[in-house]
């Protein structure tokens, strides 16, 4: 019986061995190891034996099929891989070839330019506010200590309704509607439309967008009107952006500035892309008049502050390197999937 | 306004270049331009003497001159020119030289001569007959002032100026004058300023005898003054004076002409000399015009005169309009023999009024409407009138008639030096505060500022700590942060409309800016029925053109228009979206209504249902309410048959349609596209509370598979609003996984086919429960003429 379980363990492993596929292997399980098997079969004949023979063969059978077993299971794994592994170079595909196209939908540059700054003033603790478009003269001139009949109104060429109502040519008009509304201390920015009848060009538009800003509180001072733009430069120009402050007018700030940025190319040397001049104007702000405090019902003695209008379409044109001014109303999908 | 920098050396001592001029400059406040410096594109160029001219032996129209040049020998030049003679003084521009508009000159051979440079005319020195009077328009310019061969031409023709270019603001026309911005100069670079007191020698008589004065409306002429030059000899100025008007871009004229204008430049002050033979009566009279009267300008143009201008009349008519312009016979001719100089000061208001009113915006109303200074009149009448001398232009007659109606008294504000450091954030002492002030000619005197006059825009105690800042320097403000606790949040509008915004732009939608303004036709194109309230647009009363004229009621045109542009421009698809201010009026004189509308424009690889998903999953990620979807056949703007309204019970707050082909047509594009117009606010306000955890379900769920017939068109919602309300809170999910249409379930008829899914919270559904809601399905879709499809 020795000989027979030697037998048959070496034809299994022989045809083990040289079994090529899965199917093959259950068939040679159920031929050597099932209930009519050939291992089997000799058990059955184990009664036949001695009492001494007995638990010897028992063991070397038992070893038969665990080793049966054992190669068997060996086989298959090698079989699974080397299967699994010709289905993988079947699907082999050209990995350079690009990818599906997914729908992705592109924000309007002037939106994420926008976003930025209002992140940047939301950090800061500036509130967003809003106000109407169309406005009444007094909010967007006479409380803004342009009066009737001031020359800096001619600076603004103004689309009228009637004569008491225009199209907003800058966003100082939620300076007020805010004061009127809400006590100091007051931190907020107002982005939105603003409106002048300029003709349409490469730097013109009779419809552009600016971003005011607007802080009153007890002791505010010039110096932190310089150091809250500095920072806003900063952030949107990097760390090393230089700035400067220089004296300017506007009716409702008083002292006025404008903010310059040294120019990015010729590091204030003068080239072409600053005019020669050396730097280039950002925004303007100042401190707000005491006029315009007090006719918002805010005693100028007791609270100060200051006051900045940025204009968006400069800020993203200089961000992204746009020249031509017109292509943020064209919308053209060329223009709008590169951002 | 243009600076000569040779004119301002006459109030200034300076050492600077113009570059360093021009940034001190605009860092204390006057911001520079640019500046010019004169003849610099001019190179090698220098006096030439002609010592002979010989015919070219090859050509007639040419000559050959031997020139000196200051070298060791003469260049020989040949030139075309017929005015040039042996011992004419010239331009040469020499081998290697260049010229203006970047000409190059080289020397050559002119058939087979050889020409060693050019002579150059005064319009290729970029010259005019007005800055050199003595030269001819088409000639080589013959010098005549002293000078050596080989003198460079800069020097020879005074081509040695800088011009500076500044941009004047609105609150400072003091500074549109040499003098103002002489003083601005001394104060920023801390150099003594040299006024001039002007000295009129006179030459007798009275100006009584020639001319009075009477002005009716002292409130809108607060000062006028005259004086009268008689024997006036009219002739061209000296070149000094020409000079410095050239640099300041005036165009030089006569001596009287120029006089005014070299004074109105000099002092600030605009002057208008009358021809005393055409001042009717000897008198004038400074009055409100009379209804109905008219002047013609001395640009020769009819204007009517309305009584609240102000002008200036004889005994008969209005000679000019105050402050604007003159009359037609104001002018100064070849044959004036007595000159009435006029310098006054009139109400800016009224003058800025007058000008806007004629539609005439003159150098002078532009100075007057911004606010001058009364105690200027005088002291540049007497400047013209030295000039007069100065240039024998003629006889200044003695007197003066001088109507000052202005008051004397000077502004005063307290100085507050601890005020103005806590305003700016500096710590400067009292003494320097004043120093800097009186540095601008302010006085300075126990705590108190007294304005000068030519400050008109000084009136409060932050305009001093303008004046402070500005010459202290911005830039030694130093930069601190604000302190304070703060804290802010967008506001729920804000955080909705970001929601719109991201939602959008993640189902593949771009987003576009357009004009909130168009044109009233665009609602015509869009097929707008003539009565629609959207036709009733805000209209602007002075647009830039038609297509800016009113303020929008919809969005929409601006999207067909973008998408039309995109399809014009082969773009396959665009997929857009813009949250769209609309304007609607509400009363006469008060503020529309803005209202804020989410639009989008579809075309390309998309159809109804895709405008339909977008839109849906919007609402689903903004939470919205329950709402109605009708089909809408009577908008002209949409396809009849593809156009659905969406409603809450107040009313109707979106569609969703494919656009009618012939409004396509209109804007020329040949393929389908869709539009959504959507209102933020209708819909913000149907906003589901914010979402609340559900547990996870613990039991099965029971699903029956539904396939029904009805009419092709009953609306696949009325079938959905009957599942729902006969199945109830055990309602899960209906899926419709099939529209089928054909012969198998006749003409006229459809096959819906849905998978309803049923759960409940608390037990596992029996099959009996299932069945039993089926049942209440059918039995409620028995009255619309819905079945089982058998």
């Amino acid at each position: 019986m020795k000989a027979a379980l030697e037998q048959i363990k070496q034809a299994a492993l022989h045809a083990a061995e040289t079994c090529a596929d899965s199917k093959g292997l259950e068939e040679l399980k159920v031929k050597y190891l099932g209930k009519k098997g050939e291992l089997t079969a000799i058990l059955k004949q184990m009664g036949k034996l001695s009492a001494e023979e007995r638990p010897v063969i028992g063991a070397l059978a038992n070893q038969v099929r665990s080793q049966i077993e054992e190669l068997l299971k060996q086989r298959g794994e090698e079989l699974g891989r080397a299967a699994q592994n010709a289905r993988l170079a079947a699907e082999r595909i050209d990995v350079t070839v690009p990818g599906s196209p997914m729908p992705l939908g592109h924000k309007h540059p002037l939106s994420i330019v926008l976003d930025e700054v209002k992140e940047i003033f939301l950090g800061m603790g500036y509130d967003v506010a809003d106000g109407p478009e169309v406005e009444y003269d007094y909010y967007n001139f006479e409380a803004l200590n342009l009066p009737p009949d001031h020359p800096a109104r001619d600076t603004q060429d103004t689309f009228y309704f009637t004569d008491k109502m225009l199209l907003r040519t800058q966003t100082s008009s939620v300076q007020i509607r805010v004061m009127e509304k809400q006590k100091p201390p007051i931190r907020i920015i107002a982005p939105g439309r603003v409106y002048r009848s300029d003709a349409i060009d490469a730097t013109h538009s009779p419809l552009f967008h600016q971003i005011e800003g607007l802080v009153v509180d007890k002791g505010v001072t010039m110096a932190d009107l310089k150091g809250t733009l500095e920072i806003l430069a900063k952030r949107l120009y990097g760390e090393d952006c230089v700035v400067r402050f220089r004296p300017h007018h506007f009716p409702f700030t008083e002292p006025s500035a404008e903010m310059d940025m040294q120019c990015f190319n010729c590091h204030g040397e003068g080239c072409r892309l600053c005019k020669n001049e050396g730097w280039i104007e950002l925004l303007g702000c100042g401190m707000v008049h005491p006029k315009v405090l007090s006719g918002c019902g805010i005693d100028p003695e007791e609270y100060s502050g200051f006051a900045f209008g940025i204009g968006l379409e400069r800020l993203a044109m200089r961000r992204f390197g746009i020249q031509d001014l017109r292509l943020f109303y064209e919308n053209d999908m060329r223009f709008l999937s590169q951002f | 306004m243009n600076l000569s920098m040779k004119w301002l050396s006459d109030y200034v001592e300076l050492d600077v270049t113009p570059r360093q001029y021009a940034d001190a400059m605009s860092m204390s406040g006057s911001k520079v331009e640019g500046y010019e410096i004169e003849g610099e594109e001019i190179t090698k160029v220098v006096a030439g003497k002609i010592l002979s001219v010989e015919p070219h032996p090859d050509a007639d129209k040419l000559v050959v001159c031997q020139v000196e040049v200051g070298a060791e020998a003469p260049i020989q030049i040949v030139t075309g020119a017929k005015n040039v003679f042996p011992g004419a003084v010239v331009p040469v521009a020499l081998d290697g030289s260049t010229l203006p508009g970047g000409v190059k000159i080289k020397k050559g051979k002119l058939r087979g001569q050889v020409s060693n440079g050019m002579m150059c005319s005064l319009s290729e020195l970029n010259l005019t007959v007005h800055d050199f009077p003595n030269g001819i328009e088409d000639g080589i310019y013959l010098i005549e002032d002293p000078c050596q061969p080989g003198d460079d031409i800069h020097d020879v023709l005074g081509l040695n100026d800088v011009a500076v270019e500044f941009e004047i603001t609105s609150n400072r026309p003091d500074c549109l004058s040499i003098i103002g911005l002489a003083r601005e100069t001394a104060a920023t670079f801390s150099k003594p300023l040299k006024l001039h007191t002007p000295q009129v020698k006179g030459a007798g008589g009275d100006i009584a005898e020639y001319l009075s004065v009477e002005v009716q409306n002292p409130k809108l002429c607060m000062r006028y003054s005259a004086k009268a030059v008689k024997n006036v000899k009219i002739a061209p100025s000296p070149r000094w004076m020409r000079e410095r008007l050239r640099a300041c871009g005036v165009r030089p004229i006569n001596n009287i002409v120029d006089i005014t204008n070299y004074v109105m430049l000099e002092y600030g002050q605009p002057m208008h000399a009358f021809d005393l033979k055409y001042v009717e009566g000897g008198k004038i009279t400074v009055r409100n015009a009379r209804e109905g009267e008219h002047i013609t300008t001395l640009d020769d143009v009819d204007r009517a005169l309305s009584p609240e201008m102000l002008v200036i009349a004889d005994a008969k008519k209005p000679v000019a309009v105050a402050g604007v312009m003159g009359g037609e016979f104001s002018g100064i001719m070849e044959d004036t023999q007595t000159v009435i100089f006029e310098s006054a000061c009139f109400g800016g208001a009224s003058v800025r009024r007058t000008a806007r009113k004629l539609g005439l915006r003159t150098e002078s109303s532009g100075r007057y409407e911004k606010g001058l200074d009364p105690n200027n009149t005088y002291g540049a009448l007497l400047r013209a009138c030295e000039l007069v001398e100065l240039l024998g232009a003629g006889e200044v007659v003695d007197g003066l008639i001088d109507v000052n109606n202005a008051s004397a008294e000077r502004r005063q504000i307290p100085l507050e030096p601890a005020w103005i450091n806590r305003f700016l954030g500096i710590s400067l002492t009292e003494e320097e505060m004043a120093h800097i002030l009186r540095r601008l000619d302010f006085q300075v005197e126990d705590g108190v500022v007294t304005v000068p006059t030519f400050r008109s825009d000084i009136e409060h105690k932050a305009d001093v700590a303008e004046e402070v800042a500005r010459l202290y320097g911005y830039n030694n403000i130093p930069t601190t942060q604000l302190s304070g606790a703060v804290q802010a949040i967008l506001t729920s509008e804000q955080k909705y409309q970001r929601l719109i915004h991201r939602s959008l732009l993640a189902l593949g939608l771009s987003e576009i800016c357009t004009y909130s303004f168009i044109s009233p036709s665009y609602y015509d194109r869009i097929a707008l029925p003539a009565g629609s309230p959207l036709r009733d647009s805000l209209r602007i009363k002075n647009p830039l053109g038609e297509d800016t004229s009113v303020m929008r009621t919809t969005g929409v045109p601006s999207m067909l228009e973008t998408l039309a542009r995109n399809y014009n421009n082969r773009n396959e698809q665009a997929w857009l979206y813009e949250i769209a201010k609309s304007y609607h009026k509400q009363g006469e004189e008060e503020l529309p209504l803005e209202a804020e509308k989410i639009v989008i424009g579809l075309y390309g690889s998309c159809d109804f249902y895709t405008l339909k998903g977008i839109v849906e999953t919007l609402f689903r990620q903004l939470n919205l309410a329950e709402y109605d979807v009708e089909p809408c056949q009577d908008n002209p703007t949409y396809h009849p048959g593809r156009c659905a309204v969406l409603s809450f019970p107040e009313g109707v707050f979106g569609t969703l349609a494919e656009v009618h082909p012939q409004v396509l047509k209109t804007y020329g594009i040949d393929c389908k596209a869709y539009i959504a117009e959507l209102d933020i606010t209708a819909m913000m306000a149907h906003t589901l509370p914010e979402r609340q955890y559900t547990p996870l379900p613990k039991f099965p769920a029971t699903t029956r598979d539904l396939a029904l017939v009805c009419d092709e068109e009953l609306p696949i919602l009325h079938i959905e609003k009957v599942i729902r309300g006969a199945v109830k809170q055990n309602l899960e999910k209906i899926t419709l996984f099939d529209i089928y249409r054909g012969q198998q379930v006749g003409e006229g008829k459809k096959s819906v086919a849905y998978s309803i899914t049923m759960r409940s919270p608390d037990k596992t559904l029996t099959d009996e429960e299932a069945d039993a809601a089926v049942s209440r399905i059918l039995k409620g879709l028995a009255p619309l003429g819905v079945t089982l499809r058998s």
